[in-house]
């Protein structure tokens, strides 16, 4: 049988659609959901307002993570409406019988951490949560994005969403990354070169010996900020460094059912010759460490650069002249020395092992600056139990930082962890919006390593001079 | 939400012979701050159908009753301006299943849609038909056929047909929203499951 080239996302998606509406969205089966505190309450009320069960309710993985504080975890949880959404959660999961790691639960973690971690997440799957950064899970070849809570109700109730296909862009990064420049760098720099609405629209495929040569986590932190430059989602066809990730994980198939799962994951990448509606093509050796200077994850720039003119970016010279004014940046100012007040390594963009050990690699042998305080949050309690097994929690005390406890907090200020206002943050995290990090907050995006640097000089500092 | 079924309606129609009614005539935004989908039909062209000391205008054509019915005809480009959906549940709570005109604006023709109103695209002649129609007798009865795409004037039998989307069109029918479309069709969804490697 002769057919068109394909795309993976072609291969992936085609292969999910349960009917297709003529004139009207298609219907696509959702392998795997996860659900948290946050934005599940509502869609649970649908359901008991309709008087409908969970047609699969082994295929969705509840978590607590979004609200949960990150110290005394043991203790109850002292904010009302945070623990009243625990609670929900507990009960609602308990009620419809589905697998929940809340707190305290060894496998407890932020949800686009702890599906990786576990092999819930296998190449070739779609998968969904109420959190658009579950693009995270597009680093093995998934289908996977964030979706609305009148969806979460729909795929508890059905297993499926109707969605028209997106269309399909393909980033190329070819050659290799220079010492000190990480994944992180990688895609904080395609974002500042598309702009953060560059790819609205799309579902991207990153490709190129850039992406072939990073490990699991680094694709991850990659397809994590897809969506931060418009996209549906990003996807990296899965390959041997995935396959190595996935096996012997919990629930990650064994045996026979390996054998006939890594043939179908071998046929997961895009056919020569297939047609992508818009492509790029960036080198390697040309990306910098990287730091944002304004409030949307496309006001990025190399640190060792100025920060730019109006003249010189296309956004609006009101809205560029509103970004800095809220940064307290001034145009054509270089980033390198500007004072810091906080420094969060964590969240699902940069909350695993990987990034602890950059950030440990820089810190050895040096102290916390006495004007940082430094949040180190990890991903998971897996990650956490990594820390303390590599010996790199031992690096983190000597040096003058103290290890918290697993979720999402400084990500979105949900819990205690919010920034003061009008402080400066650097931060792993995936967003720099006005108050992202609480009011009045001032976000700079990094690296693990660019983090790290302005942990122990206190000031932002090419991590490359600390190597 | 699921919503009545739309089949077949024959009824007598509401005439609105403006251009642009836009949605901030429909339902007025200080009226979109409640918690629910009911109670809007009250305040459904507000500040053409009410004065300030909210004392009815005798001219507005929902005040004068010899025009009723489940269907409202109104002129071209109804519906523009803000998206807010609260202007379809407005017209539905009011008690109006069916808007025909020349052109709709697309966010209303998709909100409408989803809540269950059917928004009837006719030509700009036979939307003139249709207010000849009713200015010679208000109560001239206008029939709107879902499953055969067709309108027609009753006393004239002049019809007209009128383009949907499949999937649109069955939900009507069936009253259904998506979640219900996906109910529906549950048996094929594990059918398909079955077939899942995952
Ligand atoms: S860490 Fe941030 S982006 Fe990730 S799941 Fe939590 S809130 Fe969402």
């Amino acid at each position: 049988m002769s057919t068109n080239p394909q795309t993976l996302f072609d291969k992936v998606w085609e292969g999910h659609v349960v009917k297709k509406v003529s004139d009207g969205p298609d219907v696509l089966f959702i392998d795997r959901h996860f659900i948290h505190e946050v934005t599940s309450p509502v869609a649970f009320l649908g359901l008991k307002t309709r008087g409908v069960g969970v047609m699969f309710p082994e295929k969705t993985f509840a978590t607590a993570d979004h609200n949960t504080p990150t110290i005394n975890q043991h203790l109850p949880v002292q904010d009302v409406l945070s623990a009243n959404q625990l609670k929900a959660l507990e009960e609602n999961t308990a009620q419809y019988g589905i697998s929940h790691w809340g707190l305290g639960n060894p496998k407890n973690g932020i949800v686009h951490v702890v599906g990786p971690e576990n092999g819930i997440t296998l190449p070739g799957m779609t998968i969904v949560c109420g959190d658009s950064h579950t693009s995270t899970h597009g680093a093995f070849g998934c289908i996977a994005f964030g979706i609305g809570t009148s969806e979460v109700e729909m795929v508890l109730a059905s297993q499926c969403i109707m969605q028209p296909k997106a269309k399909k862009m393909r980033i190329n990064i070819n050659g290799a990354l220079q010492n000190g420049v990480t994944p992180k760098d990688a895609v904080l720099y395609i974002i500042s070169k598309l702009t953060a609405a560059g790819a609205t629209g799309y579902f991207v495929e990153f490709a190129g010996s850039v992406f072939e040569n990073m490990s699991m986590e680094g694709r991850m932190t990659v397809c994590n900020m897809s969506i931060e430059m418009g996209a549906r989602g990003g996807m990296i066809a899965p390959d041997e460094t995935t396959f190595a990730y996935i096996k012997g994980r919990e629930k990650a198939p064994t045996g026979e059912a390996w054998e006939t799962a890594l043939a179908y994951w071998k046929t997961l990448k895009t056919d020569a010759g297939s047609v992508f509606d818009k492509e790029y093509h960036f080198e390697g050796k040309d990306i910098e460490p990287m730091i944002t200077y304004g409030t949307n994850p496309g006001m990025g720039m190399g640190i060792s650069q100025r920060i730019p003119t109006a003249k010189s970016i296309e956004s609006g010279q009101a809205s560029f002249d509103k970004s800095l004014d809220y940064m307290g940046f001034n145009e054509d100012e270089p980033m390198l020395g500007k004072k810091v007040d906080y420094v969060f390594i964590g969240s699902c963009t940069n909350g695993r092992i990987e990034d602890f050990r950059a950030f440990a690699s820089i810190i050895k042998g040096r102290k916390k600056a006495d004007n940082i305080t430094a949040w180190v949050v990890p991903g998971s309690h897996v990650v956490e139990k990594q820390i303390k097994d590599e010996g790199i929690l031992d690096i983190l005390t000597e040096a003058g930082f103290e290890l918290r406890q697993p979720g999402c907090s400084a990500c979105l200020a949900m819990n205690d962890d919010k920034i003061p206002v009008g402080k400066y943050a650097v931060s792993t995290s995936n967003r720099n919006f006005e108050g992202r990090q609480g009011p009045g907050a001032r976000t700079m995006l990094a690296s693990p390593l660019v983090a790290a640097a302005a942990a122990v000089t206190g000031v932002i500092t090419d991590p490359r001079t600390l190597l | 939400m699921a919503y009545d079924k739309f089949t077949i309606i024959r009824s007598s129609a509401v005439p609105l012979p403006i251009e642009n009614v836009d949605t901030d005539q429909i339902i007025p935004a200080r009226f979109l701050k409640a918690t629910k989908r009911e109670g809007f039909g009250d305040n459904l062209f507000r500040d053409w159908r009410y004065n300030a000391d909210d004392t009815p205008k005798e001219d507005f054509v929902l005040n004068n009753p010899i025009y009723n019915g489940q269907i409202l005809v109104g002129g071209k480009n109804f519906g523009s301006g803000s998206s807010r959906e609260h202007a379809a549940w407005a017209i539905y709570d009011y008690g109006f299943r069916c808007v025909i005109s020349s052109f709709f604006a697309d966010i209303f023709k998709n909100n409408s849609m989803n809540i269950g109103i059917l928004p009837v695209t006719v030509s700009e002649g036979f939307l003139h038909k249709i207010f000849s129609a009713i200015e010679k007798d208000p109560q001239a009865q206008i029939e709107v056929d879902l499953p055969s795409q067709l309108v027609t004037i009753i006393s004239t039998n002049e019809k007209e047909s009128f383009d949907i989307n499949g999937y649109k069109k069955d939900n009507l029918i069936n009253g259904f929203d998506d979640i219900d479309f996906l109910r529906n069709i549950g048996d094929e969804i594990k059918q398909f499951e079955t077939k899942t490697t995952c």
